[in-house]
């Protein structure tokens, strides 16, 4: 490795770590000031780019020079900038007091919503976007070839570090920033116009997105994908720096580039996995990122976010229960087959969702990284049963096993942390999961998955292998709401609303919520076994983002402060898909649209509005009704 | 909602009934189809994959109303029921679940994803369904999982790198570079290729090998690592937006620059169409150069495309398109739409293509469908293919033996 080649490679990486700091300072920003982790980011990066793949064209028509470009650049970033603006008038300020998990499924429906209208406006092929006038050489560094275009984004990375710095530390609108990045009820209580510094910043954050995209066309081909592929980098970026933090993201950023730009010479096959190691170890260590400071609201009583009071079952409520039992019994008679395969999905996401729910909701553990147990556990039972030769019985009972292992190990780091940074580092260990399933072919089959993972030929019938399933998924469901309503589910609780006062009464917080995350992998684990046996294979989209975030909508449709909720949860959001998909292709648009709508008109959740009637209800659509079984 | 008989189905029975015995009396009177319809069920990407899908359903589409304006097959006309398989295996599964259980289709068929490829074949394995595979690459489908109720209709990644190979061989480059997405799909094609490679030039070495994540390759970076190990030969794997950044990285670097490149399918117009004047001179790929084919038949297909949907075909309208005439006529050969029927027509049929003939060989049951081996080229603005022969897939194919030693039953 001569050291030309040395210089060469950190310049590359220096390139990419500035595209990176210009879209993480934007994220970061926004969080320090809204305390909105903001999903949509990523979309208005990849509206930057589409824009001025159509604007920057127009602007070299005119005369085709470096100004030119640089000014369809600006251009397309001002105008996601109002767009952000917007958003923030129209969505998020009527959010800001939803829980945090509702402010993140909201940006989350936006994504959507944006990845669908993009199809539309721009459609699905990829477009190249021009070269920059005047940059399109190499420059020689060191007897190698280097891109002007490259040299120019380093630049630019610096300027907008320089020009963030300017505007943080010389104008009100910085101070503001800053201010409420440290306590915005403080912010609020000396009589700042709130409403104004919301959307200056949101627009300002979009801003830097988009800018971020525009000047990604002359490098890579705009395609509808993108939103995705940078809004996790972006996130490590940010959680690494430290939330709220210019300075770290910009550490980070640099990091990362380095990272990746080395990396790569020693571990090809891994890449995926590097950067979320990294965060891991950042957040196991620096709870708080690089530059991160907690939360001054830390400390402060807020009400949480869950089950505030356990109702037991009325009469009604049992009425309704053993209603729904003798339904989902007589599935199978009346139902076909396919009423039978959505029946069984669904009790097996009910399974999961109400694991989760038992995270978020008893022990205030917001998991965005959910689907890691179902995938541990769909996977136990794939390989088991497929490489490991085991029968369909043990693989099914090793399954939770398993899983509940990884979540001890996992939840051992994630329940010392608190908030975001919980989130966040639940989200790491998921995409490590994540990515050794996809990348480690050998074993997992890669993102091919393994096949061939059928029930034992007793259960091959669907019909039975409903009822098997039925048995499991109630069992555990049983099982877990017993825990809530035992001592120990008193106790997550208060460990949940004040840890202090937990502890002083004798409750050993990390512990419990150590317990509950194990208990609570378990059965998602469970569920998981269950799935793939029902599906037939196994695959690393069971325990991606999508996966997990398919839980939180269950958990949140069902409705966050209930016991039940996350079934009813389960059953409404698989048949909104199911009902969706075949008619459509823009079946994400209203996926997004709905998810919208639910946050805005049913902030409790279908169990939490039919409460609030007075009645327990099962919910309207559904092939599988299991409304409210216990 | 589906206790007893619909109507669909008893109409449909009858009529089935009706052009069984009918045989004999040479419907020629029945110009245009009627009864009720036979049904196919085509899962695909619709949303997310909509660059290859949506010239590919376009193309059914297009043959669907050719096809029952000469007749359909048996008498009825052939209806394609189309479904967005999410591009999740689970998702692309149930959604097969609901065709074959509500919608009565005869087989399915798609998929784009190796991963809902495979599922699907599996599916269809448990089911006792045939399954079509029009697109997946993977070599697995046919070879290590492959089951009796699945076919697949494009040349696999082995067949594709085959084909390469023997077009690079005779240059005698020793010292390879690979760069590939880290996937199945990327991992198996660097494997064939250095298998091969290794069995044809003597002296072969890789002096290095990238596995970018795929839809998120660092461009500069690999570019770097590649430069720095000094190869004579570059064998590419990556495809779409991965693609875009590696060839601009590429060309302003000078990675191209007196070094032979091989590509896999960037050829496509799926793939070359966004490279534009980007597109690098002389690197050997398979494709399809739609615009330079004389044939006849396949002259008519372009045209019809163009003139219906206003657009240039893709390589996914090409499949579509054959897809839907091999359905017919398999149907036609069947003489019903009989699972069982159907297997044993298909296995080892012969069928004319737009392409020329491509025969289901019986023993993998993938098709001797052929790919376009050429250099390519930039005419004007845009990318193209120059130099080019049709490769027939029968040439490509694993051998017999490599197969059942493969497919274990």
């Amino acid at each position: 490795m001569d050291l030309s080649f040395i210089v060469i490679q950190s310049l590359s990486g220096l390139a990419s770590a500035s595209s990176l700091f210009i879209i993480a300072s934007g994220l970061t920003i926004v969080f320090g000031v809204t305390r909105i982790v903001n999903f949509a980011h990523g979309s208005l990066y990849m509206l930057g780019a589409y824009l001025a793949v159509t604007i920057v064209p127009m602007m070299l028509e005119v005369d085709r020079s470096l100004p030119m470009f640089l000014l369809g650049v600006l251009v397309s970033a001002l105008i996601v900038g109002v767009i952000g603006a917007g958003m923030e008038i129209l969505l998020l300020r009527r959010i800001y007091k939803a829980p945090e998990l509702f402010q993140l499924l909201a940006t989350f429906g936006v994504v959507l919503i944006v990845q669908d209208l993009v199809i539309k406006v721009w459609g699905a092929v990829e477009i190249p976007g021009p070269r920059a006038p005047s940059l399109r050489h190499g420059v020689f560094i060191m007897g190698e070839r280097f891109p002007a275009y490259e040299l120019f984004l380093i630049g630019a990375g610096l300027v907008v570090l320089a020009g963030l710095w300017l505007l943080m530390q010389r104008t009100r609108f910085g101070v503001l920033i800053r201010a409420a990045t440290q306590d915005r009820e403080m912010v609020g209580a000396l009589g700042v116009n709130q409403a104004w510094l919301f959307t200056g910043t949101l627009f300002l954050g979009a801003f830097l997105a988009g800018l971020g995209g525009a000047l990604q066309i002359p490098r890579v081909a705009i395609n509808t994908q993108m939103d995705i592929s940078i809004i996790t980098e972006v996130f490590v970026v940010t959680v690494i720096g430290g939330m709220g933090s210019v300075p770290g993201a910009f550490i980070a950023a640099l990091i990362i580039g380095q990272l990746q730009a080395f990396g790569i010479l020693i571990f090809p096959k891994i890449t995926l996995v590097l950067v979320f190691l990294l965060m891991a170890v950042v957040l196991v260590i620096k709870p708080w990122g690089l530059f991160g400071r907690p939360d001054a609201a830390a400390g402060r009583a807020i009400l949480p976010e869950g089950i505030l009071s356990l109702k037991r079952f009325g009469k009604g409520d049992n009425v309704v229960a053993a209603v729904a039992i003798a339904v989902l019994l007589a599935l199978p008679i009346f139902g076909d087959n396919y009423m039978v395969k959505v029946g069984i999905e669904v009790l097996v996401l009910a399974l999961a969702a109400f694991s989760l729910q038992f995270l978020i909701g008893v022990g205030g553990i917001v998991s965005f990284g959910h689907a890691a147990y179902f995938g541990l556990g769909a996977y136990a039972a794939g390989l088991l049963a497929t490489k490991g030769g085991l029968a369909m019985e043990p693989a099914l009972i090793l399954s939770p096993l398993i899983a509940g292992a990884f979540a001890a190990l996992f939840g051992y780091f994630i329940v010392r942390l608190s908030g975001i940074y919980l989130a966040m580092l639940t989200l790491a260990f998921a995409q490590i999961t994540y990515a050794v399933c996809f990348q480690w072919v050998e074993v997992t089959g890669g993102d091919n998955g393994v096949v061939g993972v059928w029930p034992s030929s007793w259960a091959s019938s669907r019909q039975v292998y409903f009822y098997l399933v039925l048995a499991f998924t109630l069992s555990a469901i049983i099982a877990l709401r017993h825990a809530i309503y035992a001592p120990f589910g008193y106790g997550l609780r208060a460990a949940r609303d004040s840890a202090v006062r937990a502890d002083a009464i004798g409750i050993d917080v990390a512990r419990i919520r150590w317990f509950a995350f194990t208990l609570s992998g378990a059965a998602a684990g469970l569920a998981g076994g269950l799935y793939s046996f029902s599906k037939g294979s196994i695959d690393p989209t069971m325990i991606s983002i999508p996966m997990s975030v398919d839980f939180l909508v269950m958990v949140l449709l069902g409705g966050i402060q209930t016991v039940i909720g996350p079934v009813a949860g389960a059953a409404a959001f698989h048949s909104i898909k199911d009902f969706f998909m075949p008619l459509t292709d823009f079946w994400r648009l209203f996926l997004g649209l709905s998810i919208i709508a639910m946050v805005l008109v049913f902030p409790r959740g279908i169990a939490g509005a039919a409460s609030l009637l007075g009645r327990r209800n099962t919910p309207a659509p559904g092939p599988a009704p299991v409304g409210s079984s216990p | 909602m589906t206790k007893g008989f619909t109507r669909r189905t008893v109409v449909g029975g009858i009529s089935a009934a009706a052009a069984g015995a009918g045989l004999g009396f040479a419907p020629a009177s029945a110009q245009t189809a009627s009864g009720a319809p036979i049904r196919i069920g085509e899962i695909n990407s619709y949303s997310r994959m909509a660059a290859f899908a949506l010239p590919y359903r376009n193309a059914i589409q297009m043959a669907q109303e050719e096809i029952n304006a000469k007749g359909g097959a048996l008498g009825r006309p052939l209806e394609f029921v189309f479904r967005d398989d999410g591009s999740t295996p689970g998702d692309a599964v149930r959604v097969a679940e609901e065709l074959v259980t509500r919608e009565n289709v005869s087989f399915i068929a798609g998929t784009f994803l190796s991963n809902v490829g495979l599922a699907v074949s599996d599916f269809a394995n448990q089911r006792k369904i045939m399954f079509m595979a029009t697109e997946p690459l993977t070599d697995a489908l046919t070879m290590a999982q492959g089951n009796r109720y699945t076919y697949r209709l494009r040349p696999s990644t082995f067949m594709q790198t085959k084909m390469l190979v023997e077009a690079v061989k005779a240059r005698g480059i020793k010292r390879w570079a690979i760069v590939a997405p880290n996937y199945e799909y990327g991992q198996s094609a660097a494997a064939n290729f250095k298998k091969l490679m290794a069995e044809a030039t003597p002296g072969f070495e890789v002096v290095t090998e990238q596995f970018p994540a795929l839809g998120r390759i660092d461009a500069g970076a690999t570019v770097g690592a590649l430069a720095q190990s000094r190869p004579d030969g570059i064998f590419n794997v990556t495809f779409g937006a991965d693609l875009t950044q590696f060839v601009r990285e590429g060309n302003t670097r000078g990675l191209f620059e007196r070094r032979t490149v091989v590509s896999l399918l960037t050829g496509e117009p799926e793939y070359m169409i966004p490279l534009g004047e980007e597109t690098p001179e002389g690197w050997i790929v398979t494709g399809y150069p739609w615009e330079q084919i004389t044939d006849p038949a396949h002259v008519a297909f372009v045209n019809a495309y163009r003139a219906k949907f206003n657009d240039t075909p893709r390589l996914g309208s090409f499949l579509g398109y054959v897809f839907a005439y091999m359905s017919r006529d398999l149907i036609a050969k069947a003489g019903s739409v009989e699972t069982e029927a159907l297997l044993k027509a298909f296995d080892d049929m012969r069928f004319e293509t737009i392409s020329g003939p491509v025969t289901m060989r019986g023993i993998d049951k993938q098709a001797t469908m052929g790919a376009w081996v050429g250099e390519t080229t930039l005419k004007g603005k845009a990318g193209a293919m120059k130099n080019w022969r049709f490769e027939d897939g029968a040439k490509y194919m694993f051998s017999e033996a490599e197969v059942r030693a493969a497919r274990k039953g």
